[in-house]
């Protein structure tokens, strides 16, 4: 079941193997081939750096950056901090909601997009703020945020 | 590129040389490319400026350079042209070629491009006269903005690895520490701990290997002052880092960014291997027995990372789950060795005050509280940005002066500081100097420095329960107070926000704080409470407006506002509301403004508000 992960990202995984402290690392390093963390995955790399596949999904479900389902091509994040929420972010979730027609946390059925809510983006004085695809969009409107999630999805049409 | 440095005399011939290079160009166009920039287009402005030098034959004279953030986030991209110092602000890529033309060719302004004070209305077009910069005394961020944050010769240029060059060749350890000490330096990162006794406590501990370790998980919704650092001047930050291993005998580092702060990530990357081609990081620094590694971490979402010791374990590949104190990581923190951990802009005082002496910097703030604080404003106040102000300057000063008051002449309600650990201070405290204690006293904490300002469109009860929503949200689980206690406490807000509230609940709520606070395992359960007393404590008469009245004063919990109208002016009749109202109460005829919501059938669901593109929809307080 390991072929199924790239020769080049078990060669990274190798150069970890029997250290712990690289765990993070190492899905991180998954997470960015593979897109999610499989079971398969959480199994190689636990036996990989030497520790119980427990303790890597015990990681894997604590830190809110590793998915373990298929992501989107796109991602969308959307800052909820505490300047975005005074400045009106719900009113630009429930327009993306309605948009993509899914909740935060979700991933459309066609695989096109993922929306995601943050804690706070570090970008307060452009409040309300999103992330696509790791560009910052700053000073949202609903309708601008939508216009800038419908002018990424059809790029990739 | 360079050869290694290993005296001061060559310290000081790359300082030359650098200085030299800089003033061979005689004009410098720097654009600010920090993340709030990038975000509106800084990236872009900087290559049509580029082309625009290109095109006109002045690339041998004028230089275009990327700056890390300089704060002034809201008003970007930021453009500065030195040496006279023509600040523009909000620039496009195509206002490149008049920028260009005018202002490098003949010395002339782009008034469009200047900035208006917000209260005269006069355009200001030097930097040095914008009240958002006047009012503040830029220390830890004196060169943001005048360097390129990836060059470490422009760092050098400015007196950089100066300090380190004292420490290692003119200090003895001890030295160091007591100069820390006397210098009256506290934690950045939230508890305000002397930053001189943690670095005595490591030093003193046994134990043959130790570490130093930078928090730069920050993650305090609200403050950004820790990201504009690494961005700006990422050399500032290692370099304190070098001193405080000397001075502890560490020689192993550690740099734990936040995974969201991907630019940080790349700067800091970057000063750490061009600082270990000049020798600053590596065996044997300057010809000393000072030997150092450093090494940076991305951090992978947790907001209780930002905790000391749940920190530690997340840098060990474990979940970051925090543990009882004592042992501090003083005593045993990183694979149990001793440990100092400070925060970055802890690290960040560290250099000026090596370098130009305890007492200048004891001179500045209170008589607790030392030195400058960099806090991030945003929220409500016209100027939003990082501000950097000393100890014990008042929130009147850093909102009305550097902030140039209220945003859109609201009025102000209150100043939510610390985040998710602090709290809401009402008008009253407006003229209270901050620092850690007077803080403390009023029910906030300094914390990361954020400071959201909130008018009178804000529900203070709503504000309470976005923290607890937070912390419930980000609560590791270990301790059962906050585990169970915090979303205990946000249960009983929902149901004062949803209209179910009684006035038990108050000291329901008195209660349970006082119970999380006394015995959750970390400084963020203990501090989670913060909100919701203090909003208590200032603004009781919100939370009884709520439960005895049944109204939201502001308008803003739906289940308590009434009643909904349209504003015909604004009404463009696109039928979005009454597409998303549930009961028809919204209705009208497309293309024919006004519609109207007829209050009988409404249930305040709010869908209709959040619906209209125009903000056409309003909802106000029971008359």
């Amino acid at each position: 079941m390991t072929d199924r992960l790239p020769s080049k990202l078990r060669d990274e995984i190798e150069r970890h193997a029997g250290h712990p402290e690289s765990l993070i690392h190492v899905l991180r390093k998954v997470q960015e081939t593979a897109g999610f963390i499989s079971p398969e995955s959480e199994g190689y790399v636990a036996d990989r750096l030497g520790v119980s596949i427990a303790h890597v999904h015990g990681v894997v479900t604590f830190y809110h950056l590793f998915y373990t389902t298929p992501r989107g091509r796109h991602t969308v994040r959307l800052c909820q901090g505490t300047a975005c929420h005074v400045g009106g972010a719900d009113r630009i979730r429930t327009a993306l909601e309605m948009r993509l027609g899914i909740a935060p946390g979700e991933t459309t059925d066609d695989l096109a997009a993922t929306l995601e809510t943050v804690a706070c983006l570090g970008a307060c004085a452009l409040s309300p703020v999103m992330v696509v695809d790791g560009t910052y969009h700053g000073l949202l409107t609903p309708d601008k945020a939508v216009a800038i999630v419908d002018r990424t999805l059809k790029e990739s049409e | 590129m360079s050869e290694r440095i290993t005296t001061r005399a060559e310290l000081d011939a790359l300082k030359e040389a650098n200085l030299a290079r800089i003033a061979a160009v005689e004009q410098r166009i720097t654009v600010c490319n920090g993340t709030g920039c990038q975000a509106c287009g800084g990236v872009e402005v900087r290559n049509a400026l580029i082309d625009a030098i290109e095109a006109r034959g002045h690339s041998h004279r004028v230089a275009v350079m990327p700056t890390g953030c300089q704060g002034y986030c809201q008003r970007g991209p930021l453009v500065v042209v030195e040496p006279a110092a023509v600040f523009y602000h909000g620039v496009k890529p195509e206002d490149a070629a008049r920028i260009v033309s005018a202002t490098i060719e003949n010395g002339e302004l782009v008034e469009d491009l200047l900035l208006e004070d917000p209260v005269t209305g006069e355009r200001i077009p030097q930097r040095d006269d914008i009240r958002f910069y006047t009012g503040q005394q830029r220390i830890v961020f004196a060169l943001n903005g005048k360097i390129d944050p990836t060059s470490i010769g422009d760092y050098i240029a400015h007196d950089g690895y100066q300090a380190l060059a004292k420490a290692l060749l003119d200090m003895e350890p001890e030295e160091i520490v007591d100069e820390v000490l006397q210098s009256g330096l506290r934690g950045r990162g939230g508890a305000g701990f002397p930053t001189g006794r943690k670095w005595q406590f490591t030093r003193d501990a046994s134990g043959r290997i130790k570490y130093v370790v930078c928090n730069a998980d920050e993650g305090d919704p609200g403050a950004f002052m820790d990201r504009s650092l690494i961005e700006a001047t990422p050399h500032a930050v290692l370099e304190g880092m070098l001193i405080a291993a000397r001075a502890i005998g560490a020689s192993d580092a550690h740099i734990y960014v936040r995974a969201e702060y991907p630019l940080a990530v790349e700067h800091i990357r970057k000063a750490i291997d061009d600082a270990r081609e000049l020798g600053f990081v590596g065996e044997n620094v300057l010809d000393t027995d000072f030997s150092i590694d450093v090494h940076t971490m991305e951090g992978a979402g947790a907001f209780v990372c930002g905790e000391e010791t749940a920190l530690l374990q997340s840098i060990e590949g474990k979940r970051g789950m925090p543990r009882p104190r004592p042992p501090f990581p003083a005593q045993s923190g990183l694979w149990s060795c001793p440990t100092n951990l400070n925060n970055v802009e802890t690290y960040a005082n560290v250099p000026p005050i090596v370098l130009r002496g305890a007492d200048w910097y004891a001179g500045i703030g209170t008589e607790t509280s030392k030195g400058t604080k960099i806090f991030s404003l945003t929220g409500k106040v016209a100027n939003n940005g990082l501000v950097e102000v000393p100890m014990g300057t008042t929130l009147r000063h850093i909102i009305f002066e550097v902030g140039g008051g209220m945003r859109d002449g609201r009025e102000f309600k209150a100043a939510q500081l610390g985040g998710p650990s602090g709290g809401c201070l009402p008008a009253e405290l407006l003229d209270v100097p901050i620092d850690y204690e007077s803080l403390g006293e009023h029910g906030a904490i300094m914390g990361s420095g954020g400071v959201i300002v909130l008018d009178d469109t804000a529900c203070m009860v709503s504000v309470a329960r976005y923290f607890l929503d937070f912390t419930a949200s980000e609560s590791c689980g270990k301790c059962l107070p906050c585990r169970v206690g915090i979303p205990a406490m946000r249960d009983i807000l929902v149901r004062i926000t949803e209209g179910e509230g009684e006035l038990e609940d108050l000291d329901r709520l008195r209660e349970l704080a006082k119970l999380v606070k006394s015995s959750a395992l970390c400084g963020l359960g203990q501090t989670a409470p913060n909100p919701v007393l203090s909003t208590l404590r200032y603004f009781e008469d919100e939370y009884r407006a709520h439960i005895v009245d049944g109204i939201c004063p502001s308008g803003v919990c739906e289940a308590l506002a009434r009643p909904y109208a349209i504003d015909p002016d604004a009404c463009k009749a696109c039928d979005q509301c009454a597409k998303a109202c549930p009961t028809g109460a919204a209705h009208g005829t497309p293309g024919e403004p006004p519609y109207t919501i007829d209050d009988a059938l409404c249930i305040r669901c709010g869908a209709c508000f959040k619906a209209c593109p125009f903000e056409a929809v309003t909802r106000g307080a029971a008359a």
